[in-house]
């Protein structure tokens, strides 16, 4: 059994083995039961103190690991960029470094510049976990996106998944577009061409510059959200042109082959890249995948937590592995009860 | 058999006790009104399971029963890390005023019981929790008993208890193995 599953840090879905994503997805699965209990909260994280860090404005994912690290039973910290020496200058090794002074585990960022959570892991002792930086990554959305196709879908593999709108921008599609193409999944791509990053296809996905030939190929369409600044930045011509070309409407998932599963990261903006009856209606899984969000998170921060790999070995030693010892309890007295 | 392998209950042995444990467990809760069974990931499962059907059998009514996966409440994430997969917890309804039985395979330290009185804790408060094991090989690290045992097992250094069920190894037995290692 190896002990430092994922590693130190979760920095993104581009690292991770097609085993380690199955890891945390079956890890999760009993985790969604905490949550459900009368007590939604366990012991595991007893002791841990965990610093969220968020640069960036964000309320689904900071509330969804503040729930997560509560039901873990750890102890956490807010620090948001505004109303922190941030503001007046001190830079972000700094902040860290004083924040570990202070005797911290596990650091939880948000940043608007690509890769600053791994210049964080890097600098720090404490487990960092990617929480969106800049166009990089957004690992804990992909996990949760895929536990959510799984749950619906009973599967991954051979499934059909378009990401629809501004993949350019998107460190969602990045998550995505990495954890489906691992776990077999077949990945396009829909959007305008000035929304679409060049050479996408090199990734090993498909391109679909109409969103009625989307609608035709994919089992399930994420739909990302258009940042209403790109607008301003003349990405787009307007909203309302978006919504009529690339806008996910109950008429054009009428004319689907299949039944379609819709998803949205969220925030969602209504009636500019989804129509508001797809976004309430009975194809959404939206809500789930907010649900599965606290889920995925808890798995992240549970095997993260037990990384401790010299103990791990020294433990291991100590108990030679029976030949039934691949369950912890099972049946063997061998392995510590 | 290989040598360093002895059957200390066969499957007709391990049934005899399982159909005296069922016996005892209805004694010990004089009857089957409030009872509750909760199994232990993953062996202990199917055990309460079993009993739950020989307790059935006898009286004819459905005992309640559950899973308890303890991981989550361990003493020691530091130093075992994660478990890889954790196994699914289900308790049939409020245990408030009821009799729990914890079934597990084998009793040692006493720290999964440990874990599980503290999980259990958070689901209600049941008027009474009792402990039921298949084999209790000694080696207490906390002060925990049980009230029903299938069968005492004295273990020596380098020796190890498995627990074998139909249900997950194929077959039922319970075997003392040598591991050759120090003193566990």
């Amino acid at each position: 059994m190896k002990s430092a599953v994922l590693g130190k840090d979760l920095l993104g879905l581009e690292r991770l083995s097609p085993d380690q994503i199955r890891l945390v997805l079956d890890t999760a699965e009993p985790f969604k039961e905490v949550s459900e209990r009368p007590i939604k909260k366990v012991p595991a994280l007893r002791g841990k103190t965990i610093v969220n860090l968020f640069f960036e404005a964000s309320t689904r994912t900071r509330i969804s690991f503040e729930f997560a690290e509560k039901r873990l039973s750890a102890d956490t910290v807010n620090v948001a960029a505004t109303g922190s020496s941030v503001q007046k200058g001190e830079t972000l090794v700094d902040t860290a470094k004083n924040l570990e002074a202070m005797r911290i585990d596990m650091v939880v960022i948000r940043h608007p510049s690509s890769g600053v959570a791994e210049f964080l892991g890097n600098r720090i002792r404490s487990n960092v976990i990617n929480a969106g930086d800049g166009q990089h990554e957004h690992p804990t959305q992909g996990l949760l996106d895929l536990l959510t196709i799984r749950d619906k879908h009973g599967r991954i593999e051979g499934l059909k998944v378009c990401l629809v709108g501004d993949v350019l921008h998107s460190r969602v599609a990045r998550s995505n577009i990495w954890g489906l193409l691992k776990l077999g999944a077949e990945v396009g791509v829909c959007g305008p061409d000035t929304l679409m990053p060049r050479g996408i296809e090199e990734l090993g996905v498909c391109r679909f510059r109409r969103i009625e030939e989307a609608v035709e190929w994919a089992d399930v369409l994420n739909v990302l959200r258009l940042q209403l600044e790109r607008m301003e930045k003349g990405f787009i011509p307007s909203l309302r042109e978006y919504y009529r070309v690339f806008g996910v409407t109950v008429e054009r998932l009428e004319r689907a082959p299949r039944r379609l599963t819709i998803m949205h990261p969220g925030p969602m903006n209504r009636g500019v890249e989804i129509d508001s009856r797809v976004a309430d209606g009975s194809h959404s899984v939206i809500l789930d995948q907010v649900t599965n969000g606290v889920a995925v998170r808890m798995a992240v921060l549970y095997l993260l937590a037990g990384g401790r790999p010299e103990l791990a070995a020294a433990a291991k030693r100590a108990s030679p592995p029976g030949p039934l010892s691949t369950s912890w309890r099972g049946g063997t007295t061998g392995a510590p009860e | 058999m290989s040598p360093d392998r002895t059957t200390i209950l066969d499957a007709r042995a391990l049934s005899r006790a399982l159909q005296r444990m069922a016996v005892e467990v209805l004694e010990l809760a004089r009857g089957t009104d409030d009872l509750v069974l909760i199994g232990i990931q993953r062996r202990g499962v199917e055990l309460a399971e079993r009993i739950a059907k020989l307790i059935e059998k006898e009286e004819g009514v459905i005992v309640p029963r559950g899973a308890l996966d303890i991981t989550l409440y361990r003493d020691d994430l530091e130093t075992i890390g994660p478990k890889p997969v954790i196994g699914e917890t289900r308790i049939p309804a409020d245990l408030t005023g009821k009799h729990v039985v914890i079934v597990d395979d084998v009793l040692y330290t006493g720290r999964t019981v440990r874990a599980a009185l503290d999980e259990l804790a958070d689901f209600g408060r049941p008027k009474r929790i009792s402990l039921c094991v298949l084999v209790d090989r000694g080696g207490r690290e906390l002060p925990i008993q049980p009230d029903i045992v299938g069968t005492p097992v004295k273990v020596n250094g380098g020796e190890r208890v498995d627990v074998l069920v139909e249900e997950i190894d194929g077959r039922d037995e319970v075997e003392l193995v040598k591991t050759g290692g120090g003193s566990r």
